[in-house]
């Protein structure tokens, strides 16, 4: 019986690849921001209102990633640029587009329905959880402290 | 039939007859690809699931060795079968169009090597005369429920391992052929305190480790005895910690040790990380490319390891650590 296997497991660990992925995550995540950038003033000059031009700036992005996750390319994406495609709104739209796709074949109530939330869900409670204590914070100091 | 050492078990009259081995598009293009018997071109294997999908895989390795032995549902004696997918549906659907007695196991990637050697000892026992092993996996099946939907975009670490999408299975029989199990080992449960995932090698190293040593001691043999020394799925990680561990115990295997998951797949190549893992990378790379090795006579003395990581998301999800099995079997050239 052997009891140590600590030393060779931590002597032939892999070192995560912090710096590269930090540059991809980097250049990727800027050119995702800076072609919704273009996006934004595209929709500005063929005539929207300047409040209407964001929403159509994110529907776009998440139209754009769910057609790149349903051809198979986005995962593709999401190995090279980590972070950089997963913190924009792709990556949410992205995790709801392939969580659509996997539960397909068990049907729309029972698979898509059900799962569509699978990996998006935790971000839909923290954000619901925190707007209810931010929202309540502030109702508190408008009328009671101020 | 005799029971030798702590964990092993030497056979004398147990034979591999023939095997089948079907596969995806990925394996195929690897370096082994010509070693398998039949591939599909696109992961659906022309059914509309990825489940059904594995399920062909296994129908037709099954049916292809019947086919290959020229014997059909009365000759079988028992099949020993098993996969990844929950509740081990894969084998258990399949065997609704067989009318053959069926054990159903599960040693995750490790069921391979637990399925011949209970099919071995079945035989050595009297208990059987033709039993077929057989063992699958599937990328996409094994994704969705190990890890996330297979289009998710997350970024996997290069430790990470890539699930072999086939199906392997062999015919286990009394009548002398060309192979001969001689003796297995099966191995403990071990745990080395691993809890990532994404990094299998380093999680089962240590149960191969320890079933290899097991090995030598129970058997009173030294690494040279064996031409090759063949883990199931270790990949680039585990293979030099295995090593590593093993030399620190005065067990040499440097020189004879490889891992079908590193052979399987060119990994400078394909995009598969560290190598490729699941049920099928043991069971095809052997019953296909190892076996063919010992029918050319290129090599006489085979010692095969499958490693199975004995986890599930529920367990990672509570923080758990990643318990591991090793099963090892020697082949013999007669």
């Amino acid at each position: 019986m052997i009891i140590n296997y600590d030393k060779s497991i931590k002597k032939n660990a892999w070192k995560p690849k912090y710096l590269r992925n930090s540059i991809r995550a980097f250049v990727s995540g800027g050119s995702i921001c800076l072609f919704g950038q273009i996006l934004l003033k595209l929709y500005e000059l063929a005539g929207f209102e300047k409040e209407e031009t964001g929403s159509l700036m994110i529907v776009t992005l998440i139209l754009i990633a769910s057609l790149l996750t349903g051809i198979g390319v986005f995962d593709k994406i999401g190995q090279w640029a980590g972070a950089g495609s997963l913190v924009p709104v792709t990556g949410f739209a992205n995790s709801m587009t392939s969580a659509a796709l996997e539960y397909k074949k068990e049907g729309l109530v029972l698979g898509v329905a059900t799962n569509l939330f699978k990996l998006a869900g935790a971000v839909i409670t923290f954000g619901v959880v925190s707007a209810y204590i931010l929202g309540m914070l502030r109702y508190l100091i408008e009328n009671f402290v101020l | 039939m005799k029971k030798i050492g702590k964990n092993s078990i030497q056979f004398s009259k147990v034979y591999m007859s023939e095997t089948a081995t079907i596969v995806g598009p990925l394996e195929r293009s690897g370096p082994l690809g010509n070693f398998f018997d039949y591939a599909y071109d696109d992961l659906y294997c022309e059914e509309d699931s990825w489940e059904k999908a594995e399920q062909r895989l296994v129908k037709d390795a099954i049916s292809l060795v019947m086919t290959k032995s020229f014997k059909n549902d009365k000759d079988i004696d028992y099949v020993i079968a098993g996969d990844l997918i929950n509740q081990d549906v894969i084998s258990n659907y399949v065997m609704r169009d067989f009318r053959i007695p069926l054990f159903g196991i599960y040693g995750a990637c490790s069921t391979s090597v637990e399925g011949l050697i209970l099919g071995s000892s079945l035989i050595e026992g009297e208990i059987g005369s033709n039993i077929i092993v057989s063992t699958s996996s599937h990328n996409s099946t094994a994704e969705r429920q190990f890890r996330n939907p297979t289009e998710y975009g997350g970024q996997k670490p290069d430790t990470a391992t890539f699930t072999v999408t086939g199906a392997g299975a062999c015919l286990l029989t009394n009548n002398e052929t060309k192979i001969k199990v001689e003796s297995a080992t099966v191995g403990t449960v071990i745990d080395g305190k691993q809890k990532d995932a994404n990094d299998m090698g380093s999680a089962m190293a240590p149960a191969a480790a320890e079933t290899i040593k097991q090995h030598m001691e129970d058997l009173n043999r030294t690494p040279d005895y064996y031409d090759m020394i063949v883990t199931g799925d270790l990949s680039k990680v585990g293979k030099p910690i295995l090593i590593d561990i093993l030399k620190d115990n005065e067990v040499d295997i440097s020189n004879n040790h490889t891992d079908c998951g590193i052979l399987i797949y060119d990994s400078e190549k394909q995009p598969v990380f560290a190598g490729g893992s699941g049920c099928a990378c043991c069971a095809v790379v052997s019953f296909g490319y190892l076996v063919s090795l010992l029918n050319n006579n290129l090599i006489n003395k085979i010692l095969i390891i499958a490693t199975g990581a004995l986890m599930n998301p529920i367990m990672m999800f509570q923080k758990e650590t990643i318990p591991s099995i090793a099963h090892a079997i020697s082949l013999e050239k007669i």
